[in-house]
């Protein structure tokens, strides 16, 4: 078969046409496909929302609340109205009814959910920057630096490894006692207790990364390691990090919660602070039990909506679950 | 004096407790400016890891031993220091792989992948280099070239990913290609198209191109001289038409002799070369080949056959080879 140079070209391009057709459905990228699945799940909707009703409430609550969480004075006017003894519950017009210093419960419960997040959020951050920091670093070394890379490699995750070995709320501890008790200790002991998991994380998916054939082909054209380790491995090992960032957020609630109930928190109870609340209310469990669930329980559903929707995205993300 | 002279290349992967595997082990070829050099064996014959090899891709790990010369245009590939060596790559010979899904980053869209290259060999930048990068996906026939750009890997077509991993190795003129089984994961139609685009891209450019193939069909399509291997070494090299017409070593007879035949009569079955490439002989105490040979006789164990010139260039490496006269018995 003998065609002119021109002929031949002409073939060679309608072919190469025909084989796009097929493959044109409008593509999307790795994020736009997680989220896709992510719709369809229905864990991923329930924790979605929840989380959509709790950042709206600690957004805006505090703006709305029927009441200043610091006013003590509603309480007179409360206990004459209500007859039900001194901490009186619930009523039309306070609708979880007072704490033990006569303030309105449900104030305090909105803006506690603004303290909360930003907590949770500030503390997650601050261990996602070290651990990423931390493990970006041993694992570009590890994957790619020969020799050297391998002594950076262990030297840091040795160090981590002893960050690891320490119970967490030990060490968040130790760190509270450290710096003194405030909310700023409590947001550093809780990022800190998560940085190992995040540099563990980064470089284990760093090292998978940097033996894949697309690496081998970027240096194969010269492209510098350096270069190689931020634009090409790294993106492709973020997320298993995000997933686990999810995650800690839960876990980071959770924990600061539980430094606020030791007293490692912010002592002024001016500023609510669910941890705090739920702290404060335990002398009174035996008249009012409420007090202490309130709080509990907005701990329990916040922590169970990031789990939900972590757990969604880890799935959506998950290469081998894709269909 | 050829573009590159590899001079007993030999490639070693050492682990404690284990015996040393000697994947190359001696290899010698030569390629020209402009020619299409095949090199060709079954998996495991050393192909991949001469490529790597030249290209200094290996890990560098203790354990992986690499011995020998590569003499590229006057400097010896082998010696050089990771740095200049990684201003060679992509600029003065680049590589071609077998799997394109695989070697492009599935996260980072086309564009940047192509244009990354231009930026870091000829010190382009944003907007020259993104019509350069249009340019060459133009060239190696991928239509709609400022769309593809925008896409991601898993958004184009086997063949158009190739196509735009060729584009990125022929983007900086290479002297040199390295095409490592460049379209083994493609189907047929799909390897046609791209071997006629790795054609025309040598006869255009005057690249060089090392093609490695297990597939004898592919080389005689392409390549001006064909080196065969077998566990590490070169077993024949010869003229693309002196080898299909004058086979001389036992083994290049049996893999021509097991590639299907389309005159072959139905129920026909294939001939295979028997045992696997695992029944190998130390080439320190013989033939590589004689485990599996038919031609087999007492002077194949012993010691390592040489290379026996012709005075036409092919050579052999092989003490009881297939007389010149009679190609049909390579059909038996």
């Amino acid at each position: 078969m003998t065609l002119a140079p021109g002929r031949k070209k002409e073939k060679l391009d309608r072919l190469a046409e025909l084989s796009a057709v097929h493959d044109d459905e409008r593509g999307v990228s790795l994020w736009q496909e997680a989220l896709r699945r992510l719709r369809r799940n229905p864990a991923a909707i329930v924790g979605a929302v929840i989380l959509t009703v709790f950042v709206l409430v600690a957004v805006i609550g505090p703006f709305l609340v029927p009441h200043e969480p610091t006013d003590t004075m509603g309480i007179r006017e409360g206990v004459v109205k209500s007859g039900q003894g001194l901490i009186p519950g619930p009523s039309a017009d306070h609708w979880l009814g007072y704490d033990h210093q006569g303030r309105d419960e449900f104030s305090r419960m909105v803006v506690g959910a603004r303290q909360t997040l930003l907590v949770g959020i500030v503390a997650t951050l601050i261990g996602l920057t070290i651990g990423v920091l931390i493990g970006g670093v041993a694992g570009a070394a590890a994957g790619l630096g020969g020799r050297w890379g391998r002594l950076v490699d262990s030297v840091l995750m040795r160090i981590v490894d002893m960050m690891l070995s320490l119970p967490s709320l030990l060490l968040a501890v130790s760190v509270a006692a450290l710096l003194g008790p405030g909310l700023t200790t409590v947001m550093i002991a809780v990022g800190v207790v998560s940085v190992p998991i995040f540099a563990r994380l980064l470089r284990g998916s760093m090292i998978a990364q940097a033996n894949r054939d697309y690496v081998v082909a970027a240096s194969s054209l010269g492209v510098r390691e350096s270069k190689i380790a931020i634009s090409h491995i790294l993106p492709n090992s973020l997320a298993p990090v995000i997933v686990q960032a999810t995650l800690t957020l839960a876990t980071a609630i959770i924990e600061v919660a539980a430094l606020s109930f030791l007293g490692l928190g912010n002592p002024d109870s001016a500023v609510p602070e669910w941890g705090l609340m739920l702290a404060d209310a335990q002398p009174y469990l035996g008249i009012r039990p409420e007090l202490a669930i309130y709080p509990a329980v907005g701990i329990i559903i916040t922590a169970l909506g990031f789990t939900l929707l972590g757990e969604a995205m880890r799935e959506a993300l998950d290469p081998k679950l894709r269909r | 004096m050829p573009l590159l002279d590899v001079r007993d290349l030999s490639v070693t992967f050492a682990r404690r407790g284990q015996r040393t595997v000697h994947a190359v082990d001696g290899v010698s070829f030569s390629v020209d400016a402009g020619e299409v050099v095949g090199l060709v064996g079954e998996s495991g014959c050393g192909k991949s890891v001469t490529s790597l090899a030249l290209m200094g891709l290996l890990p560098r790990q203790r354990g992986v031993r690499v011995g020998g010369s590569a003499d590229f245009d006057g400097t010896d590939l082998l010696k050089l220091d990771p740095r200049s060596m990684r201003d060679v790559r992509g600029r003065d010979i680049a590589m071609i792989f077998q799997d394109p899904l695989s070697s492009l980053n599935p996260v980072v869209p086309i564009g940047i992948q192509v244009t990354e290259v231009l930026v870091r060999h000829r010190g382009m930048s944003g907007d020259a280099a993104r019509k350069e990068a249009a340019e060459l996906l133009d060239r190696v026939g991928i239509p709609d070239p400022t769309r593809r750009l925008k896409e991601y890997p898993h958004q184009l077509s086997g063949g158009m990913r190739q196509r735009a991993l060729i584009a990125m190795a022929v983007a900086c003129r290479p002297r040199l290609l390295i095409a490592d089984e460049p379209t083994t994961a493609l189907d047929v139609t799909i390897q046609a198209q791209i071997l006629e685009l790795l054609k025309e891209l040598v006869r255009d450019s005057g690249t060089a191109l090392i093609m490695i193939t297990h597939d004898l069909g592919v080389v005689a399509g392409m390549c001006d001289t064909i080196n065969v291997l077998y566990a590490g070494r070169v077993v024949e090299t010869a003229r693309r038409k002196e080898l299909f017409a004058g086979r001389r070593h036992p083994y290049t007879v049996g893999l021509l002799a097991s590639i299907p035949r389309l005159d072959a009569g139905r129920g026909e079955k294939l001939t295979p070369i028997r045992g696997s490439v695992r029944d190998v002989l130390p080439w320190t105490e013989g033939c590589a080949f004689a485990p599996r040979c038919d031609r087999r006789t007492e002077a194949c164990v012993g010691e390592p056959p040489a290379m026996t010139p012709t005075h036409t260039g092919h050579e052999f490496r092989c003490v009881n080879p297939f007389p010149l006269s009679q190609p049909e018995e390579a059909r038996v």
